[in-house]
């Protein structure tokens, strides 16, 4: 369009573009109603796309996400697994004291922000016992530094009291106002200015200590809670470095006593291995530390290779014992089981098809009512309708017995096995073969197979040369449709399928609503749609796409 | 003296609270299981309840679902159920989780007629420190009196006797129940049980002795599953839970009977979300107060035949409501019915319901 030279009008004598009626050039005024129309069209749709975008592909992108999503466990215990990164754990030994030390600030905090229990469940999926070592590990923290609250208490019951730490800590003004009852929220800690120089550490846990405090509930004060166990551990490093004798606010003679019993060295305080050796004897179990330094980069690889029957351990992915090995199985028998559902609804639909396309519309139209029938029956009263019907003591046994085709001891099993399975979803998921095929065949002209008649051609040879191939659009979109929709079904299978005809949408569903492993459930789900899609395309290579036709 | 004040001076806040919250809250949304159950908590709970405050009650049955949909609710920031009735197993993974708010029984909860605290007439039921236990229940087998022959079976291993009983049996689709029955009718003490069942052998141990009825078992999913199956004749005997099968029996008049040896027993009950406003929360607590009392929790038991969790309860059950029978020979916690009886351990199934759940679906899919 752009190089033609358009023979020069009346009034356009000289060469050049041709022209619009406002002057511009002409292709840029088409170019211009162009993007006025896709803008239009686009505005036209975008309640529909914000919508589908918002509520079905964002959340199945999130969804999918926690497939590879592993942040928990270097957010819960960050200290540790930075530490853990330099542990060789092929040695053969136990981390070291700064690992323990590092893991108990860790759970500490994890403990009083409930999140330990959490980790957990998390890496109970990986390894079994670590639910319950992580809640009972909760309790064993405050054990730990309980063995440096325990002394102070007993010199002076003021170390384990809430009013007279914030004495000692606060400056003096700010003391006044943090006491005050009344104000709705608790002020900034302000610390005493001569205690910072004494005590940084303890200062820092204490202001720490707020923090959390103002976390949690933005009415709990200072002066009511009493202080957590960090606090008492920083005191305790502090008084080991520092002198206090020349500190004389408020609380000195409490801080000379313990200063004194710390430098006094009488106190027997544990190694913080030993304390999570009383914890839980979990923690020093070597396995248990590679767990966790094998879970601690934020994003795994673990949920992918657990779907295909894969484990990650510390010496890199491993295929599970064959026992354990489960969906593999469900896999290839939700693909094998949802080829035969899509063949046995080719060979059921395509008469049915046929006929409907052929009749007179009248007897059509009721026939038609008859194929939709079912499909504005619900599902679940559907599948339940052919558990009566396929039961032992069902319509259909009954009446093979009755008839005396088959004895009453030797009953068919029709149900809770993959035949039920096929039988009812070829029978729900007909409908979906039947009406695309109708469209495309009730487009063919009669024409043709009269034409290929009267040309010579038998019945057959007119069905198969001529009106089969121009049904074939129909049969690809009623068994991409049905092919599907039965990969990803679950309710009929978990109802008539029984144990060997289950589908892997079950087992999402499980680790969706049952087991809450949503990593899992997301990297099945995501193997899942892989698969349709490399089918979609593998079927798009070799029949083509474009032969698919929902209609006309 | 000092602690009469301080009684009237607590009665006095509470009935503030309470006439401040039945100012603000006007419904409340509560999560059940549905069917007889939830219309058993409507019955002895919220229907005198909201006939005392004029509170309304919202039910949706989402309770097989809870623990996935109250994450996926947190996740959202958006929580709108007020009290869900769960089983002690899933407050327990609510409560690990932080879902679910900590209760203080003793504050929170009514105390007995008698004045025993709540934590000892709660006694052991308190599984977690979210939960609030409701009923006790028990997943026990049912059998056809008419297809057992002339001796009906009396203990949990007729169960996987093929040669006395022939036919088929529905199980659940879950280890849980499934492999501790296995294991004692393989030989294993009950009390070591749960020691056998976390090694490795163990566990292989449970499922060789379910091979051995697995081609004549019916897996089911749903509570109402065997009912069903019983009833058509499809299965001999079959796992669930009790009150299921005391409607198949007394209220349908079905030829079924209970095998109460080894039924596990199991705990049900409240808890209440995390996220919820202050009013709420506090509507809430109201309401869990009267609908966990002494009397409540008799109540319960004229309607549904699972026993009340307050000892104190115990001896108020009486009659069901509309049939006229008398309930307390129905209630797992008969002294004739809990001869040998199980309790289902949560600490266990919270380490290896993943690790035995995987095997026991490989097994089961092969």
């Amino acid at each position: 369009m752009t190089d033609v030279q358009m023979p020069a009008g009346d009034q356009a004598q000289q060469d050049g573009p041709m022209l619009a009626a406002d002057g511009t050039t002409l292709k840029r005024s088409l170019a211009r109603s162009l993007r006025r129309r896709k803008i239009q069209a686009l505005m036209l749709i975008a309640p529909l796309l914000l919508f589908v975008l918002l509520t079905f592909v964002a959340p199945i992108f999130d969804m999918l996400y926690r497939s590879v999503e592993n942040s928990i466990v270097s957010n819960t215990m960050p200290r540790s697994t930075t530490l853990l990164k330099d542990w060789d754990s092929a040695t053969g030994e136990l981390p070291g004291e700064d690992v323990y030390e590092a893991a108990f600030y860790d759970l500490f905090l994890a403990k009083e922000r409930k999140d330990h229990t959490k980790l957990g469940t998390r890496l109970n999926y990986e390894r079994t016992g670590l639910s319950s070592m992580f809640r009972q590990s909760g309790r064993g923290m405050d054990k730990i530094a309980d063995a440096y609250l325990d002394p102070l208490k007993d010199l002076d019951k003021d170390w384990d009291e809430a009013e007279p730490w914030l004495d000692l800590m606060g400056d003096a003004d700010w003391v006044a106002i943090a006491k005050d009852a009344r104000a709705e929220e608790a002020p900034n800690f302000v610390p005493n200015a001569e205690i910072v120089t004494l005590l940084p550490n303890t200062v820092e846990a204490y202001a720490e200590f707020q923090t959390f405090l103002k976390e949690e509930d933005p009415r709990k004060r200072l002066g009511r809670e009493e202080p957590w166990g960090l606090v008492h551990i920083a005191l305790f490093n502090d008084l080991e470095q520092t002198d206090v004798s020349a500190y004389s606010g408020p609380g000195a003679d409490r801080l000379a006593e313990a200063s004194q019993l710390v430098q006094s060295g009488t106190v027997d305080i544990p190694t913080f291995a030993m304390g999570f050796a009383d914890a839980h004897d979990g923690w020093v179990n070597i396995e248990i530390w590679r767990t966790i330094q094998t879970y601690s980069p934020k994003a795994t690889t673990g949920y992918f290779l657990n779907a295909v029957d894969m484990k990650l351990t510390p010496d890199g992915a491993e295929f599970r014992p064959e026992k354990e090995r489960v969906y593999g199985l469900l896999f290839s028998r939700t693909i094998y089981m949802s080829l035969v559902i899509t063949f046995s609804c080719i060979l059921l639909a395509y008469p049915v098809a046929y006929l409907l396309s052929n009749l007179p519309l009248r007897q059509a139209n009721l026939l038609m009512i008859l194929v939709l029938l079912p499909f504005w029956t619900s599902l679940l009263v559907r599948t339940s309708a052919w558990k009566v019907m396929l039961q032992q003591q069902g319509v259909i046994n009954e009446v093979l017995v009755w008839m005396g085709l088959i004895a009453d001891d030797n009953r068919l099993a029709l149900i809770n096995n993959q035949l039920g399975t096929i039988i009812a979803m070829t029978h729900i998921l007909l409908p979906f073969m039947i009406l695309p095929m109708f469209s495309v065949m009730s487009t063919i002209p009669p024409s043709y197979v009269r034409a290929a008649k009267s040309l010579g051609a038998n019945n057959w040879t007119a069905f198969w040369r001529v009106y089969f191939p121009q049904s074939v659009p129909g049969i690809g979109a009623g068994s991409i449709l049905v092919f599907i929709m039965a990969i990803g079904y679950y309710i009929t299978p978990a109802i008539v399928g029984g144990n060997t005809g289950t589908f892997i949408s079950n087992r999402i569903a499980y680790h969706i609503s049952s087991s809450l492993n949503w990593g899992l459930g997301a990297a099945l789900g995501a193997i899942l749609l892989a698969a349709v899609l490399l089918l979609y395309w593998a079927y798009d290579r070799i029949v083509g796409i474009d032969n698919v036709k929902l209609g006309g | 003296m000092k602690l009469t004040k301080l009684f009237l001076a607590s009665t006095a806040l509470t009935a503030m609270t309470a006439v401040s919250v039945a100012a603000e809250v006007e419904n409340l949304t509560l999560v059940s299981w549905g069917g007889a159950y939830q219309k058993s908590q409507s019955r002895a709970y919220s229907e005198p309840y909201a006939e005392m405050t004029g509170m309304s009650f919202n039910w949706d049955e989402s309770s097989s679902e809870a623990v996935a949909k109250l994450r996926a609710m947190s996740e959202a920031g958006n929580v709108t159920w007020d009290l869900v009735d769960v089983e002690a197993a899933d407050a327990m993974r609510l409560c690990d989780e932080g879902l679910a708010v900590e209760i203080d029984p003793d504050e929170d909860l009514a105390a007995a007629p008698d004045g025993t605290p709540a934590s000892e007439d709660f006694g052991d039921m308190i599984v977690s420190d979210c939960f609030i236990p409701q009923i006790v229940y028990s997943t026990t087998f049912g059998y056809r009196t008419d297809l057992v022959g002339d001796t009906a079976p009396s203990s949990i291993c007729d169960v996987f006797d093929l040669e006395a009983y022939p036919g088929k049996r529905a199980l659940a689709k879950k280890p849980i129940g499934n492999m501790e029955w296995a294991l004692m009718c393989d030989g294993v003490a009950k009390e070591d049980i749960y020691d056998v069942l976390s090694t490795e052998e163990g566990q292989e141990k449970a499922l060789a002795k379910l091979d051995t009825i697995k081609a004549e078992t019916v897996w089911w999913s749903a509570g109402a599953d065997t009912p069903q199956l019983l009833a058509d004749g499809e299965v001999v005997m079959g796992s669930t839970y009790n009150g299921r099968l005391f409607s198949v029996i007394e209220e349908q008049k079905q030829p079924v009977a209970m095998l109460w040896d080894a039924q596990l027993f199991d705990i049900d009950g409240w808890i209440i979300p995390e996220g919820l406003s202050e009013e709420r929360l506090a509507a809430v607590k109201e309401f869990l107060k009267f609908a966990t009392d002494t009397q409540r929790l008799a109540d319960q038991a004229k309607y549904i035949s699972y026993g009340p969790a307050r000892m104190s309860s115990a001896p108020l059950v009486g009659k069901h409501a509309d049939l006229g029978i008398d309930m307390a020979p129905h209630m797992p916690t008969d002294p004739a019915n809990a001869q040998n009886t199980l309790l289902n351990n949560y600490e266990f199934w919270a380490d290896y319901r993943d690790d035995i759940d995987a095997k026991f679906q490989a097994w089961l899919a092969k």
